[in-house]
């Protein structure tokens, strides 16, 4: 700056033409722009004039992009004013991300929050008619507990083991085509598990529609996202540990159990904890493996078991005022089970990350 | 696999290092066994829904491509897969043409926009999206967003109705293609947006320093710089999000209307898809119906499979020459 002033003084510095930087916008310009559109749009609001049918928010918007847009171009050129639309536009999409998810927390927390009380939690839908008050979600909860606890019985095991066979075993074909596949496994519909375990379990091998079959589908979801997380965790402990075992002559085995496997463990549960929260709130499996039940089955292996999503549906189906608030209700209940999950494996997370080096 | 017993032993004493220890054998066998089962699940999917779909593929008396009908409990029974597959195709390419430009803006912002602690934040919060089970999607989108999407198709058609599939012929704008599409959007952009942030960190820092060293501004930093080198990932972060809304069931089932006939106009009520006729029809259905439905439910199997592996295949391809590490 003293160096340009020491060398000559130009009256008007926009016109020096040994400036280093182009003419900029002031730094309040994002905001002036953003003001001036709202005051457009709020115009159009009190007026009731409308441009093309747009709503006046829309307006607002479309004249902060104009305004803002021509504004840089006049001043700036053509390359900010890209520049500053796409930092516009970027902002635009984030937003449009968070919108959407405050919105539903906060329809399902106040539409939830009024219908959740202890006897809510504490019944069950057994002889309440679907267009009284009353009920509650008792038998969904016990079943969604079951079921999930189910899947993640039988998924940790497979999970972790193929995981640990591929970070730590897993060479050549074989071990690519697993990694590959599990991949592509992450990806199957939901509802796909669900009628796998009809086909298999219950046409083929003849057993009943049951909590277990739920589970069983479940853990089909499950295992490949185990999978995914423990393999991450396990690729991160560093390799100077198993070296360094290794060479004093512990075998393979131990050197996994004993010191791989506790480096990465909280990794490991977080990965877990985040599988259970997307499991927790599946629906279409169920749907086909144990249909809907209105009291607490306590046996996993015979009869139809209730669960928290195909009680929301259910009551959904129903149709009436009460048996929507109930879906409401259960809605309450199915997200706070979620999040707990998640942020449990979250907080587990930020706590025993191992430190990548 | 003992060693060679010519072979001469230099240090006696200690073991050759060809032998290896029971428990060594036992936990390596077990390890692979679990991986391999990871396999044979996914072999017997495929066996399994080929095997029970036969019936009903035997002995339908329609046209399995051409049919537009759904009665495969009629005597004789007659159904056929091209509505549902139009269904599902058409929600979820419209779902995937919204959620990609927002996914990926949301993971520009997280990646090279936000500050650093905003930036950690948002990415929780995608995730979190992410978290939202299907059925509240579902039951929101049906009683709460709806009421606020009417009027956008409704302005659609007024202004946009000479466009086809903008025209709305039957005056109601619930329960439409559109909605459920944008309700599936909603519900891939945590996927969509994930794995774009992830190829976007993988964008080595040098390029990125030259460009903005050489003066680009931001947005020429990344369309010069990073979509470059991200394009595959991008490409496979769309599919994978594509994959997801194919198999989306019960927020679709919920929202659309159900009707079966191939409808191309967006914001009639109408339109659906495999996962949700499978869904709604289920309960109902007899012997002879689950066999078509689990035909059905073959197709959608194959469609997601190959979505799904074409998508990894370019990940994956990427993944051995990226220059990122």
């Amino acid at each position: 700056m003293s160096l340009k002033t020491d060398v000559h003084l130009p009256i008007n510095p926009s016109d020096d033409p040994l400036r280093l930087t182009g003419r900029r916008l002031p730094r309040w310009a994002p905001a002036a722009s953003m003001v001036a559109g709202l005051v457009i749009g709020i115009l159009l609001l009190v007026t009731g004039v409308k441009i093309l049918g747009l709503t006046w928010w829309v307006v607002a918007l479309l004249a902060f992009l104009l305004i803002y847009g021509g504004w840089t171009l006049s001043v700036e050129g053509r390359r900010h004013a890209t520049d500053r639309i796409a930092t516009a536009a970027v902002y635009l999409t984030a937003a449009a991300a968070i919108i959407p998810l405050a919105w539903i927390l906060i329809t399902v927390i106040t539409k939830g929050i009024s219908v959740i009380n202890l006897e809510f939690l504490t019944s069950t839908m057994r002889n309440v008619n679907p267009r009284a008050e009353g009920g509650g979600i008792l038998h969904a909860v016990v079943g969604t507990l079951t079921q999930v606890g189910i899947a993640t019985l039988i998924s940790v095991p497979i999970g972790i083991c193929t995981a640990i066979y591929l970070s730590e075993y897993g060479r050549g074909r074989l071990a690519r085509s697993i990694n590959f596949f599990v991949d592509v496994m992450t990806g199957i519909p939901s509802i796909i598990a669900g009628m796998f375990i009809f086909t298999f379990w219950i046409l083929t091998l003849g057993f009943p529609q049951s909590g277990l079959a739920a589970g069983l589908a479940l853990s089909i979801l499950m295992i490949p996202v185990v999978i995914k997380s423990a393999e991450e965790m396990l690729k991160i402990v560093p390799n100077e540990l198993r070296e360094g075992a290794l060479a004093l002559g512990i075998p393979k085995y131990k050197v996994i159990i004993k010191i791989v496997i506790p480096t990465a463990i909280s990794g490991i549960i977080t990965g877990v904890m985040l599988a259970v929260a997307r499991v927790t709130g599946e629906t279409a499996p169920l749907l086909l493996t144990t249909f809907l039940a209105q009291d607490v089955n306590w046996n996993a292996f015979e009869g139809s078991q209730a669960s928290l999503p195909t009680f929301i549906w259910d009551q959904i189906a129903r149709g009436t005022q009460s048996s929507l608030d109930r879906a409401w209700g259960g809605a309450f209940a199915l997200i706070f089970l979620v999040l707990i999950f998640y942020s449990a494996a979250r907080i587990l997370a930020a706590i025993y990350a191992p430190r990548e080096r | 696999m003992s060693a060679p017993v010519h072979e001469p032993q230099l240090h006696p004493g200690i073991t050759s290092e060809r032998s290896v220890r029971p428990g060594d054998r036992n936990f390596r066998f077990l390890t692979t066994g679990a991986g391999i089962t990871v396999l044979i699940v996914l072999a017997a999917i495929a066996a399994f829904l080929i095997w029970k779909s036969i019936p009903a593929l035997q002995n339908n008396t329609g046209s399995l491509l051409t049919n537009q009908q759904w009665l495969p409990d009629a005597d004789p029974p007659s159904w056929g897969i091209s509505v549902l597959i139009f269904g599902t195709l058409w929600t979820s390419i419209l779902a995937m043409v919204i959620a990609v430009p927002i996914g990926i803006g949301t993971a520009l912002f997280i990646a090279f926009y936000a500050p650093r602690r905003l930036s950690k934040g948002l990415g929780f919060i995608v995730d979190l999206l992410a978290a939202v089970p299907s059925i509240i999607f579902g039951l929101w989108g049906l009683y709460n967003f709806m009421p606020y999407l009417v009027p956008f198709a409704e302005w659609l058609s007024t202004y946009l109705g000479w466009i086809p599939i903008f025209t709305n012929n039957v005056d109601l704008y619930t329960k439409s293609i559109l909605i459920a599409g944008v309700v599936l959007a909603l519900m891939i952009l945590p996927t969509v947006s994930a794995i774009s942030r992830e190829v976007f960190l993988q964008v080595p820092r040098s390029h990125i320093e030259a460009s903005l060293a050489l003066g680009a501004t931001r947005w020429e930093m990344i369309r010069m710089s990073v979509f470059p080198f991200s394009r595959p990932g991008m490409i496979s972060a769309a599919m994978l999000g594509l994959g997801r809304a194919l198999g989306e069931t019960i927020a679709v089932a919920l929202i659309l209307s159900a009707v079966f006939e191939i409808n191309w106009k967006l914001t009639e009520p109408g339109g659906n898809s495999i996962a949700a006729n499978i869904a709604l029809k289920w309960g109902e259905a007899g012997d002879n119906g689950r066999s078509a439905l689990i035909a059905t439910g073959l197709v959608l199997f194959f469609i997601t499979l190959v979505v799904n592996m074409t998508a990894r295949w370019v990940v994956n391809r990427r993944k051995d020459f990226s220059g990122a590490n």
